[in-house]
């Protein structure tokens, strides 16, 4: 591995990938291989140690044990917390959104997160299952939110981060606001390959990580017509 | 078909008289859904009997000796293999069309009138309730993979429901997959198991030790819990080469017409559950082999010069053995996500399309667009194409492979019948 290379760090697979979600690595290898930028992608599983000094970490969705087991080993390795001191970027959807605030709920009891964000989940009354669209905080500069979500949880966002975007369609958060970001930090419920349906906010993560202010455009005609798609949908 | 007929064919002198009369409406009903058009009648007669009458699936299977098949992938060729095999010992009613909740179970034994068997696909989720009241002597459990999960049980949850269930119902005898941890674990709640293996591609969803927590550890096939005693079970039949060893340590050619290791897999299991029933493995091959196809899965047909094979993929352990299954050829594939199919694509990106290199892809279905971005990130060129007669004639005479999930494999089938 080249010091040059873009590292990508998957968190967990064995934990935490219920929904597709290998497809947001794959999707930023992709992108930027495409731009000529190498790549080196690792999946780290919960037995092995997190390396701290890659460029972008990636958490996925799981279910409730796996969930709980993930941020036990997280808060106990501290490679992402020393990865996050030094400015690394961190993409988490769904239970690994969750997993970045001070507390989540699993199996019926309060859990300790990460505390990477300043926010905290609990249960809501009824499952969230369906399309997740927003439009998205405007100093990101991203069109909007397109994504499918499944969660029981509804998150509470303190005054230390802001909402990814305004929901027009679906729960998100808590009917009004979803997902959170801070600095380098990005967490939505758009779960699984959340970046298919947003190849804008693939690109934004990868600036973040690269360094890079632009990046030369990409052919996203698959991926507009399946957004274009996806708003008719939940229009009608 | 005499409708009248229907009605005064009464199924078993010794069923109580509502269930009698909820037995030979249900028929009547499927007999009319059909003539109607309005679908093979599957589910309709079920639905209408079990209003009549709640208690009629445990009235129409009092006195048959039953065995169920349940599992995420695998459950509608097996119940058909099984059946194969049972049928040496006489008449079996069976759900064949993979009508697999109770409606159709209740359609299915009232449609097929007293048989001395019945085998019976059970879709995951009701397997407490059939066990309840079909008393079956056995029932095989074959795999948990995830599938829907929009709407499924996550495979965890699954597990245990099924483990709670075999808890309650401590006498049937239970045929297992020893290389699924999750199924593993759900059937040592069961005093009585045989054990399988057929093998196991996708291993994504049993990670994690459903008994503790701690990490599956796998090796060269075998696999055990890391932190509790948790342990793949030694399996007493088991898939070699092309055929099945069973217990005695005998090696059984099975020479299948189903494609695919998969389906010698489905093959070990139906010969399994057919021994506890008194079938000789060695007789039982000779009935697997005459399968040609299973609820139009597999089977072939000839349009304009173009012989097309339909294969179904509804979930991402099943696209692995559709792309074993698959020749070399012009493949369309065909993504919907209607309730059916469960209404999220995530899953696609957990299936590697690349075996699909190489060979020239069509894509169609209500979400090809999702399918377009990952066939795109995969590296995999494709053309997006609007229907399936587009897609036909977009390819040479000769062999196309068609691989579809749920909706979009029944669209294609009806088109296909239609033609035929």
């Amino acid at each position: 591995m080249s010091t040059e290379d873009l590292r990508i760090v998957w968190i967990y697979p064995d934990l935490l990938s219920t929904y597709g979600d290998r497809g947001n690595m794959l999707i930023l290898a992709h992108r930027a291989r495409a731009r000529g930028i190498p790549v080196h992608t690792v999946e780290v599983r919960s037995d092995q140690p997190l390396p701290d000094s890659a460029d972008l970490y990636l958490l996925g969705g799981g279910e409730d044990g796996p969930q709980a087991l993930a941020a036990q080993r997280l808060n106990a390795d501290g490679g992402l917390h020393r990865a996050v001191a030094r400015g690394s970027v961190v993409f988490a959807v769904c239970a690994g959104y969750q997993l970045l605030g001070g507390s989540f709920f699993a199996k019926g009891a309060r859990c300790a997160g990460l505390d990477l964000l300043d926010l905290h989940s609990d249960r809501g009354p009824s499952r969230a299952v369906g399309e997740l669209a927003g439009t998205v905080d405007p100093r990101l500069g991203l069109p909007p939110l397109s994504g499918f979500e499944n969660h029981g949880g509804r998150t509470h966002l303190g005054p230390g981060v802001s909402p990814l975007a305004q929901v027009t369609t679906g729960v998100g958060n808590d009917g009004v606001s979803e997902g959170a970001w801070r600095g380098n930090l990005l967490g939505t419920y758009s779960h699984g390959p959340a970046l298919a349906r947003n190849p804008d906010l693939a690109d934004l993560l990868l600036r973040w990580a690269t360094g890079l202010s632009t990046l030369a455009p990409l052919d996203d005609t698959w991926a507009h017509r399946l957004r274009h798609e996806r708003q008719l949908a939940v229009q009608t | 078909m005499s409708l009248s007929g229907n009605l005064a064919r009464v199924t078993d002198g010794k069923m109580p008289l509502r269930a009698k009369v909820a037995s030979s409406v249900s028929r009547t009903a499927a007999a009319l859904s059909r003539a109607a058009g309005r679908g093979d009648g599957s589910v309709i007669g079920g639905w209408i009997g079990l209003k009549i009458d709640p208690d009629l699936l445990a009235h129409l299977a009092a006195g048959r000796a039953v065995a169920l098949v349940s599992g995420t992938n695998g459950k509608t060729t097996t119940t058909k293999l099984t059946a194969a095999a049972l049928e040496g010992l006489g008449r079996v009613a069976t759900n064949a069309f993979g009508a697999n909740m109770p409606t159709g179970h209740t359609s299915a034994l009232a449609k097929a009138g007293p048989t001395p068997y019945a085998v019976l696909e059970v879709d995951e989720h009701y397997l407490a309730r059939v066990l309840d009241e079909t008393r079956p002597r056995a029932v095989a459990l074959l795999n948990l993979s995830r599938d829907q999960l929009d709407r499924a049980k996550e495979v965890a949850m699954m597990a245990q429901m099924w483990r709670d269930a075999l808890v309650a119902h401590p006498g049937v005898h239970v045929v297992a997959n020893a290389d699924d941890p999750m199924v593993t674990w759900a059937a040592q709640a069961a005093t009585s198991v045989t054990w399988f293996s057929a093998g196991q591609r996708w291993h994504d969803d049993s990670w994690v030790c459903p008994e503790c927590g701690g990490a599956i550890e796998r090796f060269q096939g075998d696999w055990r819990c890391g932190t509790c005693p948790l342990r793949r079970p030694k399996p007493d039949w088991v898939v070699e080469d092309d055929g099945v060893v069973d217990p005695t340590g005998a090696w059984h050619q099975v020479k299948l017409q189903l494609p695919g290791t998969v389906n010698i897999g489905n093959a070990a299991t139906a010969l399994a559950v057919a021994a506890q029933f008194g079938v000789r493995p060695a007789d039982a091959v000779k009935r697997l082999g005459a399968v040609t196809s299973v609820a139009g899965r597999y089977a072939q047909v000839e349009r304009d010069g173009r012989l097309i094979r339909l294969l179904l993929a509804k979930n991402p352990a099943s696209w692995l053995e559709a792309f074993d299954m698959a020749e070399h050829a012009p493949t369309l594939l065909s993504i919907n996500a209607r309730d059916p199919d469960g209404l999220d694509t995530s899953w696609l990106f957990d299936v590697d399309f690349s075996p699909l290199r190489g060979r020239r892809v069509l894509i169609t279905g209500d979400r090809a667009f999702d399918l377009a971005v990952r066939l795109e990130v995969n590296g995999v060129p494709f053309e997006h194409v609007r229907t399936f007669p587009e897609a036909v004639a977009a390819v040479p005479p000769g062999r196309l492979e068609v691989i579809a999930n749920y909706t979009a494999f029944q669209d294609i089938r009806a088109e296909l019948d239609r033609v035929n």
